[in-house]
Parts: C-alpha cells; sequence; structure tokens
C-alpha cells in the first residue's frame, strides 16, 4: 500500500476491494452516508463503537476481520437488541500487504453475512509508515430494541444467579499462544463468534435477565467487577464450576496467569432471578454458542461491592480487577 | 500519711498525655497526691489525664517531677504541660472525678499478660476468683481488643454487657484498690463464662470445661481456645499426630507452629534461651519469642518447625491459658508450681483457616472451625478488634530501645497483640496521614502530631475477609485516635487491594492522595524508627515491589531524603518465569538462573519432576511472562532451587528461611572467589551488583549446607563492598537496611557486623517488622515529608 502522492489509484482501488466483499445496496449508491430505514414502532435505536487493534492479525479461530464484527455486534446485541446495520473505518499503515488487506475484509465480510447485518458506510485512512501498526478497524453497530427491554450492568439483585456461556480465557490465551510461539497437544482456538443469536434464544426463553455482558478486555474478573459496582452488590463464585477448557487451564498454569483475568471473544454472562436460571441454562445449552453453560456464582449483598470466589479448598479469594497485565505482588 | 500545712497554698492544672488511661492512673494520682498532702482532682479526658493540685510549691514541684517515673507499670507518660490556676481554698482533700467525654486524643493501652497479683489470687482456694478464667486489675488484662471507642470506659468495652455484682463494683469505686477503674474487672459471680462446644455449636458434656479441655488435648484432639484478639488453634505438642492432624486440616504442611510452655524453666530444656530471651518472654506483652532449637528438639518435636533450627515460643498470657497448665500440673495450690519445669506444651497456632484472618465471633468460629478443630473452648465476652500474637526476635547485636530487655535489641516478624496501639514517636509535628501498607502483611499507620500509630498485622489481601479487615481497621484507628487524615498514602502498586481502598478514602474524604515508591517506603521505615532526618544510603532487601519504571525492583541500593530517593543501584536481574508463580516456585528461579548462564539444557533433567519445566525452558528462551526482577529474594529463592532443598513453598519465605537453617548448620564459610562483580550500567551509570558468578558455582555443589552458607556468606561480601563504595561515593554514613530480606538474621547480623567494621552507622528496622509489615510507617514518613514541602 501506498499513501499521498499517488493517492488516487490507491483510493480506487481499496475501495473496490471493499464494495466487493461488502456489496450491498447502501454501499453500491456510493454516497457520504446511508440512508435506513425507521426502527419498527415499540423499538428503540440501540449504537455501539469498538476500536480493534490485535496483535498477531491473523489467529486461530480467527483474525482481525471477524472480531471487529463480532466484537461490535456483542456489544449491541448483550444490551438486548437485534443488531441491524455496521460502519466501518479503517486505518492502514502504508506498506501493510495488499494480500493481508483482502484476506482481512474477506473475513469481515463473510462475517457480516453470517451474522445477517450489513456493512451499510464506511472509510479507509492510509497512514505512513510507522505512524500505524499494520491496521486498524473501527466498527459501529445499530440494533433495535423493544421498548420495555431494560438491561443493564446495574441490575443485578442480591440472590441472582450468575451464568457464564462456555469456557473462559479462549480467545487471548490464543492470541498469546501464536504471539509467543507456544506450542500445544492440539490447538487453542479463539472463541471469537456473534451472539446475537444465542441472546434471541435466551431472551425467549428467559425475559426476566437482569444483565447481559461479553467479558471481553480484561475476562471475567474485569467485567463482574464492573457488575457489582454499578449494581451495588457483591458476587461470589463457585470456582469448581467455572469451565476452562483444559488446555487453557494449563498454559496458565505454567505462565502463571488467570484465566478468569483473560479475554473472551464469543462468551457472555448472564444475571437472572434464581429461579430462572435453569430455564436460561437450558436455552443457552441448546444453542451451538453455548454447550458449556455453566452457573458459576451468585449475587449477595455486599456494601464493599466484593467479587470474590469460594476456592476448590474451601477458602476465598478475591477476584481481582487489574489496572492492565498481571504484575507480580508477592513480596 | 505526711501532713503539710501550708499558708502559701498555689494551684496548678495539670494535662497528661501519653498511654494514661487504663492503666491504673488515677488510682495512682490518687494515692501519690493524698501521700503528698495535696488536695484537688484527676479524672480522664479525651485528651489524657487531667489533674488540679493544690499546696506549697515545692511539693507541687516535686510531685510534677515524679509523675512519670513513680506512674504504673503500663503506663507511658509522654507530656505533662502544667498551667497555674488560682487556689480554691475550699478544697479540703482529692478525689477522683468522673471522667469526660470530649475529643479523644488519647492512646488506648493494649493488651497485656496476667500480672502476679491476680496469678496469686487465680491459684489461692480462699480467693473468689480462684481460678476464674476471667481474672483482671489495672495492671492487667485486656484492653484494646475489648474497646469499641474512646475515653476508656467500661460502657465503651464488650465489658458492658456484664454488670458488676456488688464486690465488684465496690473494688472498682474505691480509689485504693487495685481494681479501681479496672474497666474489664469480673468475678465468677458477674463476669464472662467459658463453656465446651462440639464443631457446629452443640454444647459439650463436661463439668468442668477446662478438666475435659486438657483431657481432649491430651487424647490428641484438636481444640479451639477463644483468647484476646482472637481463636487459637491448640494441640499436644508432643503427640506428632495431634500435630500432623492440626496441620492437615488447616493445610498447612511445613509452616512453623508456635508452642506454649508454662514458664521459661520449661523453655529451657527445649530451647536456648538468654537473660535477654528470658525476659522477652516473660514480659506483660507476652509476645511469641523465636529461639534457637536444642538439638534434641527435633526428635521428639519433629513436627512443630520442620527444617529450621528456630522455634516460636511463648508463656501463658491469659487466666485460661494458665488454667490449663494448672489443670495439667495436678492443680497445685499456690504459685510455686509457676516456677517449676512443667512437661505441657501445647502447640497455639492462629485459628485462621489457611489463608484468612483471625477467627472473631463465636458464630464465626462454629462455621469456620467446623472441619478444622474436634472441639472449642469459648466464652461470651465479645473480641471486638481481631489481633494476632506478637513475634520477635531479640538480638544481642541490635541496640535496645526503650520497653526492651536490657543487652540485647528485638527485631520484630509481626507487630500485634501487646503492642497494639501503641505509638511510635515522631521527631516533628504534622499532619494526619492515613498509610495503606502493603498487600501481603497488610498494616495501616495513623500519625498524629508527634505520634504514628501502626495497626495490628491484618494478613494478606489476597483474601476477601482480610480485606474487610482492613477497611475495619481503617475505621478503627481513625475512631479511636479521633483523627480525620489530612492525606491519604500508598503503594505504588496499582493491583494492591490496599491501593484501591486508599484511593476510595481519598475520594470519600476528599484529601490528597501519595503513591510511594515501595522500596522507598522499606527504607523510610527505618528513617521513621530511628528518626533520621535527612539523607541516608538504604539497602533494600527485599521480595518484589513495583519500581518506577513498572519493572518489578527488589535488591535496590538507594539515597533516600524524606520525601525523596535517588535509585544507585540495583542486583542484576533474574527473570522472574510466570511472575508470582515463580515466587512460590523456587524450581522456577533455578531455571531462569540456568537459562541465563546458557545451561538451560541441564533444567530438565534437574527438575525432572516438575510437569511444567518444559514449558518453562520455554518461556525463558522466549521471554514470555518472565519480567527481570532485581529482587534479592528471589536470588534466594534461585539458590535454594538450584541446591535442590526446596522446590515448591507451602508458606511464604519458606525458601529462605529453609536454605539460612542449613547455613548456620554448616557453619562459619568464607565467601567464594570471584562470587560477584560489581558493574556499572550504561547509560544511566547505575551501579549492579552481579551475582551470577556466585550461583554459577552452586549449581554444582553437592552439599547443600555448604552451598547455603557460601550463599550466604558470598552476598554479605558482594553487599557489604556495594554499600561500602556507594557510601565512600556518596559521602553518606548512615545505613539503612530495610525489606523482607532482613528477617534473615545471618544475613541481618552479618550485614551490620561488616558495615560497622567500615565505620558506618546501621539502622534496621526493629520495633515495626522489616518486611512489608512495617512499609505503612515508610509510606506514611514519606507523605509527611511531601506535606511537609508544600507540594500538595
Ligand atoms: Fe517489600
Ligand atoms: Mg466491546
Ligand atoms: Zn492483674
Ligand atoms: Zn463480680
Amino acid at each position: 500500500l501506498s499513501h499521498g502522492g499517488g493517492g488516487r489509484a490507491m483510493v480506487q482501488l481499496i475501495g473496490e476491494i471493499f464494495g466487493r466483499a461488502f456489496d450491498n445496496e447502501w454501499l453500491r449508491r456510493g454516497d457520504d452516508g446511508a440512508v435506513l430505514p425507521a426502527p419498527r414502532p415499540g423499538e428503540r435505536l440501540v449504537v455501539a463503537t469498538d476500536a480493534h487493534v490485535v496483535s498477531p492479525l491473523f489467529f486461530p479461530g480467527g483474525d482481525i476481520g471477524c472480531l471487529c464484527v463480532h466484537g461490535t455486534l456483542n456489544d449491541v446485541a448483550v444490551m438486548g437488541a437485534r443488531p441491524l446495520y455496521l460502519a466501518a473505518s479503517f486505518i492502514l499503515e502504508e506498506g501493510f500487504p495488499l494480500a493481508d488487506l483482502q484476506r482481512i475484509v474477506a473475513s469481515m465480510a463473510a462475517a457480516a453475512k453470517e451474522a445477517g447485518v450489513p456493512v451499510v458506510t464506511g472509510d479507509t485512512k492510509v497512514v505512513e509508515k510507522g505512524k500505524g501498526d499494520g491496521i486498524f478497524i473501527t466498527t459501529t453497530g445499530i440494533g433495535a430494541l423493544p421498548v420495555g427491554r431494560e438491561l443493564s450492568g446495574a441490575n443485578a439483585r442480591p440472590g441472582d444467579a450468575v451464568i457464564v456461556s462456555g469456557t473462559l480465557g479462549d480467545h487471548g490465551m490464543a492470541i498469546m499462544a501464536q504471539r509467543e510461539n507456544l506450542a500445544f497437544e492440539s490447538e487453542i482456538r479463539s472463541d471469537t463468534a456473534a451472539l446475537h443469536g444465542l441472546i434471541a434464544e435466551l431472551l425467549a426463553a428467559v425475559p426476566q435477565t437482569r444483565v447481559l455482558r461479553d467479558p471481553t478486555r480484561g475476562g471475567l474478573a474485569a467485567t463482574l467487577n464492573e457488575i457489582a459496582q454499578q449494581s451495588g452488590v457483591g458476587i461470589v463464585l463457585d470456582e469448581a464450576a467455572i469451565p476452562v477448557d483444559p488446555q487453557v487451564a494449563a498454559a496458565c498454569e505454567f505462565l502463571g496467569l488467570d484465566p478468569l483475568n483473560i479475554a473472551n471473544e464469543g462468551k457472555l454472562i448472564a444475571i437472572c432471578p434464581a429461579q430462572f436460571a435453569d430455564a436460561l441454562l437450558a436455552a443457552l445449552r441448546a444453542h451451538p454458542l453455548g454447550t458449556r453453560a455453566a452457573r458459576i456464582g451468585e449475587v449477595t449483598v455486599d456494601a464493599q461491592h466484593f467479587v470474590q470466589m469460594k476456592t476448590a479448598f474451601g477458602g476465598r479469594r478475591m477476584v481481582d480487577w487489574l489496572a492492565g497485565e498481571q504484575l507480580p505482588r508477592i513480596c | 500519711m505526711l501532713m503539710i500545712v501550708d499558708p502559701t497554698r498555689v494551684a496548678r492544672r495539670l494535662r497528661v498525655r501519653g498511654v494514661v488511661q487504663g492503666v491504673g492512673f488515677r488510682p495512682f494520682i490518687y494515692r501519690f497526691a493524698n501521700s503528698l498532702g495535696l488536695v484537688g482532682w484527676v479524672r480522664n479526658d479525651g485528651g489524657g489525664v487531667e489533674i488540679e493540685i493544690q499546696g506549697s510549691e515545692p511539693i507541687l514541684d516535686a510531685f510534677t517531677q515524679c509523675l512519670a517515673s513513680e506512674a504504673p507499670p503500663l503506663a507511658r507518660v509522654d507530656s505533662i504541660e502544667p498551667e497555674v490556676i488560682p487556689p480554691d481554698h475550699s478544697r479540703k482533700d482529692f478525689t477522683i472525678l468522673p471522667s469526660v467525654e470530649g475529643i479523644v486524643a488519647t492512646a488506648i493501652g493494649p493488651d497485656v499478660g496476667v500480672c502476679p497479683s491476680c496469678l496469686s489470687e487465680l491459684f489461692d482456694p480462699q480467693d473468689r476468683r480462684w481460678r476464674y478464667p476471667f481474672i483482671n486489675c489495672t495492671h492487667c488484662g485486656p484492653r484494646y481488643t475489648i474497646t469499641r471507642s474512646l475515653p476508656y470506659d467500661r460502657a465503651r468495652t464488650s465489658m458492658a454487657a456484664f454488670t458488676q455484682c456488688p464486690s465488684c463494683d465496690a473494688e472498682y469505686r474505691h480509689p485504693g484498690d487495685r481494681r479501681f477503674h479496672a474497666e474489664p474487672n469480673a468475678c465468677p459471680e458477674c463476669g464472662p463464662q467459658l463453656s465446651l462446644h462440639e464443631p457446629h455449636g452443640v454444647p459439650a458434656l463436661a463439668r468442668d470445661a477446662v478438666a475435659e479441655t486438657l483431657r481432649r488435648l491430651q487424647l490428641g484432639e484438636v481444640v479451639a481456645i477463644k483468647g484476646l484478639g482472637g481463636f487459637h488453634l491448640a494441640c499436644d505438642a508432643a503427640n506428632g499426630d495431634a500435630v500432623l492432624r492440626l496441620r492437615v486440616r488447616k493445610r498447612r504442611p511445613h509452616k512453623p507452629l508456635a508452642l506454649m510452655f508454662a514458664n521459661v524453666a520449661s523453655v529451657a530444656h527445649w530451647a536456648r534461651v538468654s537473660a535477654a530471651e528470658a525476659a522477652t518472654l516473660e514480659s506483660p506483652e507476652r509476645p511469641i519469642v523465636l529461639l534457637e532449637k536444642l538439638p534434641h528438639f527435633d526428635d521428639t518435636l519433629p513436627g512443630v518447625a520442620p527444617g529450621l533450627d528456630e522455634v516460636g515460643v511463648m508463656l501463658p498470657y491469659t487466666p485460661l491459658h494458665y488454667l490449663l497448665f494448672h489443670e495439667a500440673a495436678g492443680h497445685p495450690t499456690g504459685t510455686a508450681w509457676l516456677d517449676q519445669v512443667q512437661p505441657a506444651i501445647f502447640v497455639m497456632t492462629s485459628a485462621n483457616p489457611h489463608g484468612e484472618p483471625l477467627v472473631q465471633g463465636n458464630d464465626e468460629a462454629f462455621e469456620r472451625l467446623a472441619e478444622i478443630a474436634d472441639v472449642l473452648l469459648m466464652h461470651n465476652r465479645d473480641i471486638v478488634v481481631r489481633c494476632d500474637d506478637s513475634v520477635l526476635r531479640v538480638r544481642a547485636d541490635l541496640p535496645s530501645g526503650p520497653g526492651d530487655a536490657a543487652g540485647a535489641g528485638v527485631q520484630f516478624q509481626r507487630r500485634a497483640r501487646g503492642f497494639t496501639p501503641l505509638s511510635m514517636p515522631l521527631p516533628a509535628d504534622g499532619p494526619a496521614v492515613l498509610a495503606f501498607g502493603a498487600h501481603f502483611k497488610a498494616t495501616l499507620c495513623l500519625t498524629r502530631e508527634k505520634e504514628a500509630f501502626l495497626s495490628q498485622h491484618i494478613g494478606g489481601l489476597d483474601n476477601p475477609a482480610a480485606c474487610t479487615a482492613l477497611d475495619e481497621a481503617a475505621e478503627h484507628l481513625q475512631s479511636i485516635l479521633s483523627m480525620r487524615p489530612a492525606a491519604v498514602a500508598h503503594d505504588a502498586h496499582p493491583d494492591y487491594y490496599s491501593t484501591r481502598a486508599a484511593f476510595a478514602l481519598a475520594e470519600k474524604l476528599d484529601v490528597p492522595l501519595i503513591a510511594v515508591q515501595h522500596h522507598h517506603a522499606h527504607i523510610a521505615a527505618v528513617c521513621a524508627e530511628h528518626c533520621l532526618d535527612g539523607p541516608v544510603l538504604g539497602l533494600a532487601a527485599d521480595g518484589v515491589g513495583l519500581g518506577t519504571d513498572g519493572m518489578p525492583w527488589g535488591g535496590e541500593l538507594m539515597v533516600v531524603d524524606g520525601a525523596e530517593f535517588r535509585r544507585l543501584g540495583h542486583l542484576s536481574p533474574l527473570p522472574l518465569p510466570g511472575g508470582d508463580r515463580a515466587a512460590r516456585e523456587p524450581w522456577r528461579m533455578a531455571c531462569g538462573v540456568l537459562h541465563a548462564l546458557g545451561r538451560g539444557d541441564e533444567a530438565i533433567e534437574r527438575f525432572a519432576a516438575q510437569p511444567n519445566v518444559e514449558q518453562v525452558l520455554g518461556m525463558l528462551v522466549r521471554g514470555t511472562r518472565c519480567p527481570p526482577t532485581t529482587s534479592l529474594g528471589r536470588w534466594f529463592d534461585a539458590a535454594t532451587g538450584l541446591l535442590g532443598v526446596c522446590d515448591t513453598m507451602t508458606f511464604e519465605g519458606q525458601a529462605g528461611m529453609v536454605l539460612e537453617t542449613l547455613a548456620r548448620r554448616f557453619g562459619e564459610s568464607l565467601a567464594l572467589p570471584g562470587g560477584f562483580h560489581i558493574d556499572k550500567r550504561p547509560p544511566d551509570g547505575l551501579s549492579v551488583l552481579n551475582l551470577y558468578p556466585l550461583l554459577n558455582q552452586l549449581i554444582d555443589e553437592n552439599d547443600a549446607a555448604r552451598g547455603a552458607a557460601h550463599f550466604h556468606a558470598t552476598l554479605i561480601d558482594g553487599l557489604v563492598q556495594w554499600i561500602g563504595d556507594a557510601a565512600h561515593a556518596t559521602g553518606l554514613r548512615r545505613v539503612a537496611l530495610s525489606g523482607g530480606c532482613m528477617h534473615n538474621r545471618l544475613l541481618a547480623t552479618g550485614l551490620r557486623k561488616r558495615l560497622a567494621a567500615r565505620g558506618l552507622a546501621v539502622f534496621e528496622a526493629q520495633h515495626v517488622p522489616p518486611g512489608d509489615g512495617g512499609l505503612a510507617l515508610g509510606q506514611a514518613w514519606v507523605a509527611r515529608a511531601l506535606l511537609a514541602r508544600g507540594v500538595l
């Protein structure tokens, strides 16, 4: 890729790549924006945006292309909304291989198609070499949310059940394994996936669900701590109930990492009144993305808003909300 | 009584500050004033004690001058402020007035072991408190752990639930009585009672709770015993099965257990006890004292402190402890048995399920200790404040401070019962600062004028109950000192719970928040304890603390001057494969050294028993999750791993303790030639003490004890030269030694002696622990220095 002077041809080329991959009525029109129909009566709009940077760009189970579709769709979906449209903007670094770009765009398009959500508008900029890290993609999603459905991290109530849709830490560990060239018996794959189908089933089965969240950066620990703060409650987890892939657990063991702090890209946390927990679990398990769903803990009354875990030995430990990577603390 | 009639009567009002409440100070003043024929009154108030005296001027002067020296044993007079007032000729006697409530600015006394007068009553069948487990007087008994708020009065303690009988009430009201205003005063008629319970709280069938407890102990059972600031788990130390049972249930396979003996004479059969150690054991504070085991100790008591040459020992401090020994001695009358050798030895370890803070309430004990204790000896007086046993070591090479036994200094491992909440003096007045300490071994420190109040040891903040205890202790400290902090200090590590608690409090109070680098605080704690103003050379010989460059530091040479520090040098870095994992698994540190020396392939065979050895080597090769650390603690771990004596630790500091014991067992050793070198690191010119040559030689050592001795000797050599060079370059003559590694006696005494021989003045943490238990004091010191500069 080149930038600046010879720009016209370049922009045209990129435009063609995108146009071909995402081809739809709005893009074909070639206007500055997309004109979209108003939501159905009784629905409100939800919008979410997410900037995606990942290294490496290609990893087992996915790449930055599908990731930037899933990430934003999931943010819309955990609000309880039906995702409708996506917008995307790219920042490319001069010299970025065209073949990689084509591969990423194809993966993005496939993910959008599979999700049934068109990319209706977009933009691209090329920055000088050294001023970017290959490629950054920002996606924005729009969805429709029925009136009366109110999901929020502030809704957890003491006594509620805490449920997770599957194993934890797969995405972060897949990235780490790729980046650090770690060898495993079988490959650890990112769990990146669009969750709106799963969420639709879940909400149909248990409309009483109070909180949905996707535990991405910072993992389960960061997300649960956020919910505990927002809702003004405590959360107690049961270590034995938390699903972790044995390979991920083994990797965490030798790397000295805690799977609860590791990112996921295709998992959700659901919090609902305890009496609906079984129905919610059944709905998740019936879907291919939720086969390993588990009830992992409960919401408690706690003035300090602690997230803690009953350990396998019967003790308790804090589930930490880390400022960044896991820094050593033992003095 | 001397009667002086002086027509030139003068009057004065005296304000006495210090530890003057709850220690029999008013009855002392009453008797003292009466003996001198003075009239007036004395009363407690929020500021301490207020006295009005009238009489002739020379007598008044004598009274004022002798006040501090004549004060009762537990009192500590910090200041007497006199004020001249007009005499009131109508006053004919000296009285004790009721306490006034006001702005609380006084210090409450710590909990104190039962005194000799109470002991002789306890074992006198004619006394109404014969064998009463809650006997106390103004010279002894519980204080801090039963007090909810100040001023210290019965109504504000957990004794408020017990109404005194007429006999107790008379003692309490009679100014000449030893129990005048003894707030926890009680007797079998009116005070707390013992009860014995099976797990989960079912009352045990027993005619006599103490006799049944002893019977159970002798059967080899594990007994939970409610004490002053928490519960103990006790068992018969001589019963190996019982000790093992306790270890299995507490999931504490190797950590040393403390022992309780009836008296020093009984201890002397098992451990070496110097005069200073004996005096410390017998002091009213009754700390656990670390003593050197005698050679036959492990033949009979192998499970108590395996692999270590020291053992923690304490003497009974509650009447209940004494009753257990009394029962074991066959109910002798009188107190002669207290000086005779008694064979009973009990393990007494704090009753906390693995890693959790002390159990506090009865219901909590029934729940949390159900799987650990076979039977629980309880009572119905509430513990208001949790407080562990204090642990210290007596070192002949340390200067003794006020309050220490003569002839030797002490060094605390853990400062709690008997000492909390006594303050440490500061050289200058300053704003109130609340410092939140570290993450493991958390303590707090609140400053008030020229004093620093260190909280009791709270525990590891990876545990939710400990985090709650930290928050409660912060509240309690502010409340009993009636101080609202003007600033909050904390460690620079973002992920300590204490850091988060500090942020929350600073936001709530809307006061400045001051982050203090970990090792700066370690050195500053020594400066605070010894009132060292101006620059000092500091060695932080530590585990891991976050450096200003985001790296895990821990073997740092620095110049510390109040709010400022400058890093002069550090140990050569070691890879930390797996972060905190490596701090628990010395074999990982050993792999790191082998890899760094180009001998990584040897690790596979050496640590074949470790399932992750190949992965860890792979991490070292690729630099994955291997942050370089300059920590001295990790160098100890690496040496221990290379010598094959401890692959994985089951308690904190185990590797270093085992290595120290081995080195002492080997005896005197010389440093290995060429074992270290000191390099200048470009581009910043930091001085790097490189210990790789030493470890390279240890890899091939097949006698672990000799290797351990070589490690200590060479390390001391290197550190002394390193520090000596820095002292020369900077012109500084005062050296502060601090950090967790300074708990190692071999290292501490060696450094001290060798540095002193170079003409340097050496200071160590003594009354606060050199490890993270003392960090809060250093943080407060730094924060105060910053505030004094008006930067915030
Ligand atoms: Fe430290
Ligand atoms: Mg997101
Ligand atoms: Zn007494
Ligand atoms: Zn009574």
